[in-house]
């Protein structure tokens, strides 16, 4: 009991501290809500605009028809180029992808010979170029398609194939970002706000006066995580109905409160990582160094940014000790999954052991670091 | 020699919010002079010398340094070499990290000095003050004393004709002391036109100088010589003369009751212990061999100067430190850190007065109350109890931060005792507070020690107040040189005062002696000053930021094993390689042909393949639960249907909730498909019935493999050299101005192009050694050959990390502290950092606002830099639009930093 006034009067001078202190509150409304607008709705189709160019040989038909069937705003009007003009125009990156249709093309087509049709990728755009070249041949094949079926160049394909995707239908690559640039801002703003309180208390001599009142290490820290989670948990609530489903429409189909759930334990790991970032460091410079170093993997290698499998085997178990590959889990889980508490407990629950873990190596080095002086 | 006054002050009122620091003041000062500014603290001193170093911004008024208006930035200019200022509080305008020398050295660049003239100046003043000795010390680790001369030959380097001092000796022991005006003494013998204005809050100081002006409240109250000041006054002391100068409602109230001696009745056992106690942090013994008692009810006083080693015995007795050797006990019991019931018998106040800023004086009080577990009934009488008894009631409700130091002083005893504690442990509570208000709160102490029986620990720098306490010990370099009353230190050996048998014991304990100050021979002859050398000064700010930065390895290992150890992860874990993937089969059919069909997929090395599933509602429950990412549904008469050649369908599930993860397996799905398609008819030797009508053959170019590594190797470095250097050197020049030396910019003839300038050019620097351990990184360790132009890339990477550092100057510019330093950066350059500058999806796709802070943003160029050049071998002609665009970003950020960054205070 003693333990639980004592924090609860210590979060309420951790929030008038903050309120005091605009910039940062400033800060922790761009991020959530500009800041995760922009970077969402930003993110159009992972192809958009892409530049293609034809070196049309042929001139036909089928070949203008090619041509004709990439349409904005996947792609951009597609150019035309000479042969000997590729390498340079593929050089100077003036064109992510330069179709050759070779000279006799619908004449083979119409003879069912079988002509090549070559697409030059540009490699080095690696999202767009993988993404690209599939839509291209499916959009191709089609055009080639209806254009034997209207010149009778019957080619059967007994077995038909139906692609259905679940969850997003629409392939919108906003939702993906909304909740990745949720998770972003989360352990930003949550990190940093924790490490700055407890750097901010050392640096103004109050930490170790409150070390000699009856109030214990561990009360001091989770006072400081709990009135920092609070504030964050706030703006994310406001984030998260106002700007996310809202003005982003993203449909959420389990349930709001178990995914607010989720987040809060979330943030008790995130802040807990503050607390253990703002007692390793000695200065400021070093606070920023490393909260560098933690953040960009956390946001980096959670899974929103590129998906979990395709990290190398040696990296994964590595991962696994970020708390935000499994937020990213539970999210995406029950953000478009509509998973249940039975399906996502397992990653509450390692979030919450991650978080825990840190910080009693936190409150074990917090006693340390005051008595070095 | 000069006749016309150095200042000239006219009706000049100086505010903060809605607080009057100065409040019409019209002053001349006469030239040549030792010239002093006393009062208490708060009343607009230090305001004042910041005005007239022009530090500050006047607000109104005018005011005429050395013949010119200060409101006149070329008049500034012209002056700020003629002036030097120092400003309050030990060794602020010094870089701690750096050795004497070094400070010395770069103030001497500063002034344009050339190398054999610094080296004579500098020897000069080493000798003349006696740090010679320590010339190769670091400015951090002299003692407060050292501190001081340090910081007065750092403003004397130029030989100015106009020396400004703040409270230069508060915080600093007595023979330092002495010695620091004998030295001024020597120097003003050696400078006669030099004039010299002082603020101080000791009187007895006040007494060698000159000329005087007594202040208070932001006026001036009088002003002449001490001898006339005691004389219109009538009192025999320059403290009482200035008390009966102060308005009546300020005066002491009645006579000061001298604290009744010490009941030496009383016989049990002391309160507080110490035996042997013993403190070293590495090589450095803080405290030596320490032992004393205290007994009930006694005021112990503590005394010695800054760095003696009080605070670190204070903070052992309170188990905030664990003694090396030796042992402490309060009521008998050994200290304990965890014991949270002695810490309710205990108050302290520590020598930062730890107070919140940001909660008023109730909720400081109430806190306090709060945590020491108080009856939440008891509380308010308490507090209003304390408000009553410390005269704190007009106060209740401003911000403790608000506060002049002396009210600051007061709130934080009163914190200390809210829980009616039977010991107090203070530590310098009265540092930096003035006369008056140190009088008013003995008093307190008095009241609390006699009338509550509160033990009472205390130290402090002042011999007055160790004449108050019932005993003392004096403590220089870590050890106790003697413990015993007052009054018999201060007659012993027939010592005149405290202060003396202070000074002989100090002189008697030191090994290596610091020689007094001796006189300035073969003063430099007319200055070969050389004005205006503006490049000298900007290489004098790079210099020693560099050598800053090489003294905290720390940072700088951070600096370039953070930014390799990201390499590694980035590179090899962001990857589009999508494989992996969890498919699982849901066969209606169990045919041979629904298992060829499948196998085209359990075969592949893109997919893991999962138990399969048996039903609909199974499919659906394990797509939820994520353990499924691909299911390929075959109807029951597949098998017939194929080998009948009847139409017949396959579904193919795939979890969308990562569309580009999507796209990338329907791509994988369809060539599976095509591959069973083609394989069938061949079998069945209908060769022409499946055959495509038109081969599609993709071609990757630059990375024929399409793996992610060749481009993510290439793209790393963008990011982490936007994010590092930017926020490296927004928290250096933050820093500045938190600690302070940020002074030393206003009062010198630097200019802020100068300024920023310099302090850039050593993180340019760190960024581009970075760039080179990276790009070495690329290629013999991640094999990723750079085919292209290295010259055009390096420019490029030089121009792009003088970007980045740009954009750090701009974040500290508009922001105060170090945390919000670190916070802007870090939150306005991430996002379009990582997200918005092609590292995954090209900047050209993207839409809106997105699309447009990517394209301003330097990474984008960079980047696309960095992956031509490795990828796809791009010359210096292809790469040269890039290095021009990125040559636009540094000084654009500059500029704007330079429009924003301000000379003057407010």
């Amino acid at each position: 009991m003693r333990r639980v006034t004592n924090i609860f009067w210590l979060m309420t001078k951790e929030f008038r501290t903050l309120w005091r202190e605009a910039i940062l509150l400033l800060l922790v409304i761009y991020s959530f809500g500009p800041g995760i607008y922009i970077e969402s709705s930003g993110a159009g189709d992972m192809l958009s605009n892409a530049a293609v160019t034809f070196v049309d040989e042929d001139r036909t038909t089928l070949s203008r028809a090619l041509q004709n069937s990439l349409l904005p705003p996947r792609y951009l009007p597609p150019q035309e180029a000479r042969a000997d003009e590729i390498d340079s125009l593929m050089d100077w990156g003036e064109t992510t992808f330069v179709v050759v249709i070779p000279a006799g093309f619908e004449a083979d087509v119409r003879a069912g010979r079988t002509p090549s049709l070559q697409i030059n990728i540009d490699a080095t755009k690696t999202a767009a170029a993988a993404i690209g070249t599939g839509y291209m041949t499916a959009t191709f094949n089609a055009e080639i398609a209806r254009f034997s079926a209207r010149q009778n160049i019957t080619a059967t394909s007994t077995v038909d194939l139906v692609l259905r995707r679940s969850f997003n239908p629409t392939g919108s690559e906003v939702w993906l970002r909304a909740v990745s640039a949720l998770l972003n801002w989360l352990s930003m703003l949550t990190i940093v706000l924790t490490g700055a309180a407890i750097i901010r208390e050392r640096e103004h001599g109050t930490i170790e006066h409150l070390l000699l009142l009856p109030v214990t290490a561990t009360e001091i820290a989770l006072a400081k995580i709990f009135a920092n989670g609070i504030v964050v948990f706030v703006a994310f609530v406001f984030s998260l109905l106002i700007v996310v489903e809202g003005a982003l429409g993203v449909p959420i189909a389990g349930s709001k409160l178990l995914f607010l759930a989720g987040t809060a334990v979330y943030l008790f790991a995130a802040a807990s990582i503050g607390v253990l970032l703002g007692i390793l460091a000695r200065t400021m410079a070093q606070f920023a160094l490393l909260l560098m170093l933690v953040i960009m993997p956390i946001m980096i290698l959670s899974g929103g940014m590129t998906p979990i499998e395709s990290q190398p085997l040696w990296l994964q178990p590595i991962t696994w000790f970020l708390p935000s590959r499994h937020f990213m889990e539970f999210a995406t889980a029950i953000i478009y999954r509509g998973a249940d508490f039975g399906i996502v407990w397992p990653a509450f629950l390692w979030t919450f052991l991650l978080g825990a873990g840190v910080l009693v190596l936190s409150l074990i080095l917090f006693r340390r670091s005051v008595a070095r002086g | 020699m000069q006749d016309a006054p150095v200042v000239r002050i006219a009706s000049v009122t100086h505010s903060y919010g809605k607080t009057r620091a100065l409040d019409d003041i019209t002053l001349d000062l006469p030239a040549g002079k030792m010239l002093g500014l006393i009062g208490p603290d708060g009343v607009g001193k230090s305001t004042l010398l910041g005005l007239l170093s022009g530090v500050r911004k006047i607000q109104a008024g005018r005011i005429e340094v050395l013949g010119g208006d200060m409101t006149s930035r070329r008049h500034r200019e012209a002056v700020f070499a003629r002036i030097a200022y120092m400003p309050q509080g030990l060794g602020k305008n010094l870089y701690q990290d750096l050795s004497v020398f070094e400070n010395l050295d770069f103030f001497g660049r500063l002034f344009g000095h050339d190398g054999p003239e610094r080296r004579r100046r500098i020897d000069r003043l080493a000798h003349a003050t006696g740090l010679d000795p320590f010339l190769n010390r670091p400015a951090g680790k002299l003692s407060g004393g050292m501190k001081q001369k340090l910081g007065l030959c750092c403003a004397l380097i130029h030989d100015p004709d106009f020396l400004i001092l703040d409270e230069p000796t508060t915080g600093v022991d007595p023979l330092s002391r002495s010695q620091f005006w004998d030295l001024i003494d020597t120097i003003r013998i050696d400078r006669p036109q030099m004039t010299v204005l002082v603020s101080t809050a000791y009187m007895e100081e006040a007494e060698r100088f000159d000329w005087l002006v007594a202040m208070d409240d932001g006026r001036i109250l009088a002003t002449g010589t001490p001898e006339a000041l005691r004389q219109t006054t009538g009192k025999d002391t320059l403290e009482a003369a200035f008390v009966s100068l102060l308005p009546a409602d300020k005066q002491p109230k009645g006579n000061r009751v001298a604290i009744p001696p010490l009941d030496s009745t009383d016989t049990s056992a002391p309160v507080i212990t110490a035996k042997g106690l013993t403190k070293r942090f590495g090589d450095f013994t803080a405290v030596s061999n320490v032992s004393f008692e205290i007994r009930h009810g006694e005021i112990f006083g503590f005394l010695g100067s800054n760095g003696s080693g009080k605070t670190t015995t204070m903070k052992m007795l309170t188990g905030l430190l664990q003694p090396t050797e030796g042992e402490a006990s309060l009521f008998g019991q050994q200290v304990d850190a965890d014991n949270i019931e002695a810490r309710n018998r205990v108050g302290y106040m520590s020598q930062s007065f730890s107070l919140y800023a940001e909660l008023t004086v109730r909720q400081n009080l109430a806190l306090h109350a709060r945590l020491f577990n108080m009856d939440a009934n008891s509380i308010a009488p308490r507090i209003d109890t304390l408000l009553e008894r410390f005269d704190l009631r007009p106060h209740a409700h401003a911000f403790a931060g608000e506060l002049p130091l002396g009210l600051r002083q007061r709130l934080s005893l009163a914190c200390a005792i809210i829980h009616s504690p039977e010991m107090l442990i203070l530590d310098e509570p009265t540092s930096g507070v003035d006369p008056v208000a140190r009088d008013a709160f003995w008093d307190l102490l008095g009241d609390l020690s006699r009338k509550d029986k509160v033990t009472i620990f205390i130290s402090t720098h002042f011999m007055d107040e160790g004449m108050r306490c019932d005993r003392i010990s004096l403590m220089h370099a870590g050890e106790v040189l003697v413990y015993d009353t007052p009054e018999n230190l201060a007659t012993e050996n027939g010592s005149a005062s405290l202060n003396e048998t202070f000074i002989r014991y100090i002189t008697k304990a030191m090994d290596t002696p610091e020689p007094a100050a001796e006189a300035l021979s073969g003063t430099v002859s007319n200055t070969s000053r050389k004005r205006r050398n503006g490049l000298a000064r900007l290489f004098a700010v790079s210099r020693r930021e560099t050598l800053e930065v090489m003294r905290d390895p720390i940072r700088l290992a951070f600096a370039f094993l953070g930014s390799m150890l990201l390499m590694l992860l980035f590179a090899y874990g962001i990857s589009m390689d999508v494989t992996g993937l969890k498919f699982a089969a849901f066969d209606q059919d169990r045919t041979p042909e629904s298992r060829a069909y499948l196998a085209n997929f359990s075969g592949s090395t893109y997919f893991d393949e999962v138990p399969e599933v048996a039903s609909e509602a199974e499919l659906r429950h394990r797509m939820v639960t994520g353990e499924v990412m691909l299911a390929i549904e075959i109807p029951a008469g597949f098998g017939r249907a194929v080998t009948t050649g009847q139409p017949t369908s396959v579904a193919a599930w795939i979890d969308g909730a990562a569309p580009s993860r999507a796209a990338t397996i329907e791509g994988y799905v369809q060539g599976a498909h095509g591959s069973f398609m083609t394989t069938r008819a061949t079998a069945a030797g209908l060769a022409g019935m499946a055959r495509p009508i038109v081969n599609i053959e993709p071609r990757y170019r630059y990375n024929p493999s399409f793996e992610s590594l060749p481009s993510m190797a290439p793209s790393v470095p963008a990011i982490l050299l936007m994010l590092f250097p930017a926020i490296l050197m927004a928290v250096s020049l933050s820093r500045e101005r938190e600690i302070g030396t940020i002074t030393n910019f206003y009062v010198t003839p630097t200019s802020k192009l100068e300024f920023l300038l310099g302090k850039q050019l050593p993180y340019v620097g760190i960024g581009f050694i970075n760039w080179i351990i990276l790009t070495a990184m690329a290629v013999f360790l991640f094999g990723v050959p750079l085919k292209g132009s290295v010259l055009a890339l390096s420019l490029g990477a030089l121009a792009y990390v003088a970007g980045s550092t740009g954009f750090g100057l701009i974040v500290a510019v508009f922001v105060r502290s170090q945390v919000a330093a670190v916070f802007a950066t870090a939150v306005l350059a991430m996002m379009p950092t990582v997200q918005f500058s092609g590292l995954i999806q090209p900047v050209s796709t993207l839409e809106g606002a997105a699309r447009i802070m990517g394209q301003m943003w330097p990474t984008n160029y960079f980047m696309q830099m960095s992956v031509g050049a490795f990828n796809k071998g791009l010359g210096f002609d292809q790469l040269a639009a890039n290095i021009l665009l990125l040559c636009l970003f540094a000084p654009a950020f500059l500029t704007i930093a330079i429009l924003f960054l301000k000379k003057q205070e407010a």
